[in-house]
């Protein structure tokens, strides 16, 4: 911050680092059995499918930072 | 419980086979151990390998391994939320930490209390830094210890040993951390960074193992989820009035995932990567450890399906140590006695890495943000070596006073105010990094206020993680944590802007003369 640095450009791509946030804060949305995968409930297969998700998601904005 | 040799042969060969390891990692990567940033960052020479195990040994430790599926085991769905809570961690760890380690390794920085020294010119405001860091992280370090304690339980090892006709309680655990002080008094930050690669492999087979071998004992995954009472199979809903447990759920996870990288424990680890690249490739593969957590979540109500709390071979474990025997009990009541020593050795060397970490962390925090500033200006590198090895004995020996003379609840309390304390340091630590109006004492104001609110709130709740909130009508359980932060950023914000307003600080000053 007190260095002088190329200025920051804005990249739309970064704002799929949000999709993580949105998908596990809106608990409402997964908060059910229904459909369930091998006996699983819904509601703990699909955090956990998330957390690959969450990875993935990362993967274009570090394609995009590497210049 | 009767002691099983098998098992407690090859835990114990694997826990001396791992301490020959940590005396061994002193000469791994040679460099000069009279330097703090040798000793007590491993002379940031850790690519993405190295950095992903010692990472994975030190954010996701033994007591998260052993609490969480005790929480699934007590309390059910709310327990997950470690799940959302990992998930959140890495995309906050991929945007902010390559710049920190930029900013660090350009300018040598060992701890977050340098980044915030360096940021707003005020030792003070690094001070309460370092000073939070280190009070949170205490309990944290014993609580390695419950873990370890109820494996060692576990195996039929007795507490008390009488020598001479002295009964002398808890000697496994003493004997366990006079070894991991030692080897990390000697090594520094290598120790743990070697050992957590045979910590990992051994916790990777266990979880692997166990979501094989358990559910086809117990009769596939249908039945094991049949077992768990409906009403904690999920959240409660909410109603037009309450958000109940899932707005507690969801602040539980966000706040948790921001205060897990502002412990110094992560700072540490993430700062002795060789490179920013380094980092920000961690942010892609560690969650793969959140896998393995999820899975070891499922453990708890494996244990519930296993019927593990009415067996008589167990009462005197879930008498002993509550819900945190849940594991332990479900390993002995599926595994072959070999495995056993194995899956106990994977929880016992679990709690020893990020207690190595954690220990070395608070020592580097008190020697730069502490001893050289306030005490000893001019001390040389070997000296500041020399304190710090110093701290990470005194902290471990308070860590283990701590669990040994008090009851564990006061543990877990603390560790659960000391999240809350934590967060109180975002605005300094992470803020700073991206904007240059905020200033040092409105920072300071707003993180003492985040720890006078999020305590109260805690205390209030009686020992609670969350607080009701009543916005517009409606009941609001939210993260003590979070709330607390909100109230802290606002003041250091509102202060800042005001405080400009009336005058140019020495902080734009500075800046502006670097």
């Amino acid at each position: 911050m007190s260095e002088p640095e190329k200025p920051r450009r804005f990249r739309a791509v970064n704002l799929l680092l949000l999709l993580p946030f949105a998908a596990m804060l809106w608990v409402p949305s997964y908060n059910r059995v229904a459909p369930e995968i091998a006996g699983i409930p819904f509601f703990y297969w699909y955090q956990l499918l998330w957390v690959a998700l969450g990875a993935l998601v990362m993967l274009p904005v570090w394609w995009g930072s590497r210049e | 419980m009767s002691m099983n040799p098998v098992a407690v042969t090859i835990f114990i060969g694997l826990f001396v086979f791992v301490t020959l390891l940590g005396f061994v990692a002193g000469r791994w990567r040679r460099g000069d151990l009279d330097h703090l940033h040798e000793w007590g960052l491993g002379g940031r020479r850790f690519g993405t390998i190295v950095t992903w195990f010692l990472l994975g040994g030190d954010l996701y430790t033994a007591y998260t391994f052993v609490a969480v599926p005790a929480l699934m085991f007590g309390a059910g769905a709310t327990g997950f939320f470690a799940v959302p809570y990992t998930v959140l961690v890495y995309p906050i760890l991929f945007a902010v930490f390559p710049k920190l380690w930029a900013l660090a390794h350009r300018k040598g920085y060992v701890t977050a209390a340098d980044v915030v020294r360096g940021s707003f010119g005020s030792p003070m405001l690094a001070l309460a830094v370092a000073l939070t860091g280190i009070v949170a992280t205490m309990p944290y370090i014993a609580l390695q210890l419950v873990g370890m304690e109820a494996v060692i339980a576990g195996l039929g090892i007795p507490m008390t040993t009488t020598v001479a006709g002295t009964a002398i309680p808890d000697a496994p655990l003493f004997i366990a951390f006079a070894v991991l002080a030692a080897y990390t008094y000697n090594s520094g930050l290598r120790a743990p960074a070697m050992i957590a690669v045979v910590k990992d492999a051994l916790l990777y087979i266990t979880v692997l193992a166990a979501v094989i071998v358990i559910p086809a004992e117990l009769g596939g995954y249908a039945k094991i989820f049949a077992s768990v009472d409906a009403k904690s199979l999920l959240l409660p809903p909410a109603t037009a009035t309450n958000f109940g447990g899932q707005s507690a759920y969801a602040t539980l996870a966000l706040g948790s995932a921001l205060a897990l990288l502002l412990y110094p424990h992560s700072v540490t680890g993430l700062l002795s990567a060789s490179s920013a690249k380094a980092v920000r490739r961690n942010a892609l593969i560690l969650p793969a450890y959140s896998v393995a957590l999820g899975l070891i979540a499922l453990l708890g109500y494996m244990a519930v399906a296993a019927g593990v709390k009415s067996n008589p071979a167990f009462a005197q474990g879930f008498k002993d140590y509550g819900n945190t025997f849940a594991v332990p009990a479900l390993f002995l009541h599926s595994f072959p006695p070999w495995f056993v020593g194995v899956a106990f050795a994977a929880i016992a060397i679990g709690a020893l890495v990020p207690a190595a970490i954690m220990s070395i962390a608070c020592a580097n925090l008190f020697t730069r943000n502490v001893f050289k500033e306030f005490l000893k200006p001019g001390a040389t590198h070997r000296q500041e070596t020399q304190v710090a090895k110093l701290v990470s004995l005194v902290v471990k020996l308070g860590a283990l006073f701590f669990i040994v003379g008090l009851p564990t609840q006061y543990a877990i309390n603390l560790q659960l105010l000391g999240g809350i304390w934590i967060i109180q340091t975002l605005p300094a630590v992470f803020l700073g990094l991206y904007v240059g109006w905020l200033r040092a004492a409105p920072l300071l104001l707003g993180w003492a206020s985040g720890i006078a609110a999020g305590t109260w709130m805690f205390v209030a709740s009686g020992n609670k993680t969350s607080y009701a909130l009543h916005l517009f009508g409606v009941t609001v359980p939210c993260y003590d944590a979070l709330s607390s932060l909100v109230l802290n950023l606002g003041v250091a914000i509102v202060l800042s802007v005001m405080l400009n307003l009336v005058s140019r600080g020495p902080a734009a000053a500075s800046r502006t003369a670097t």
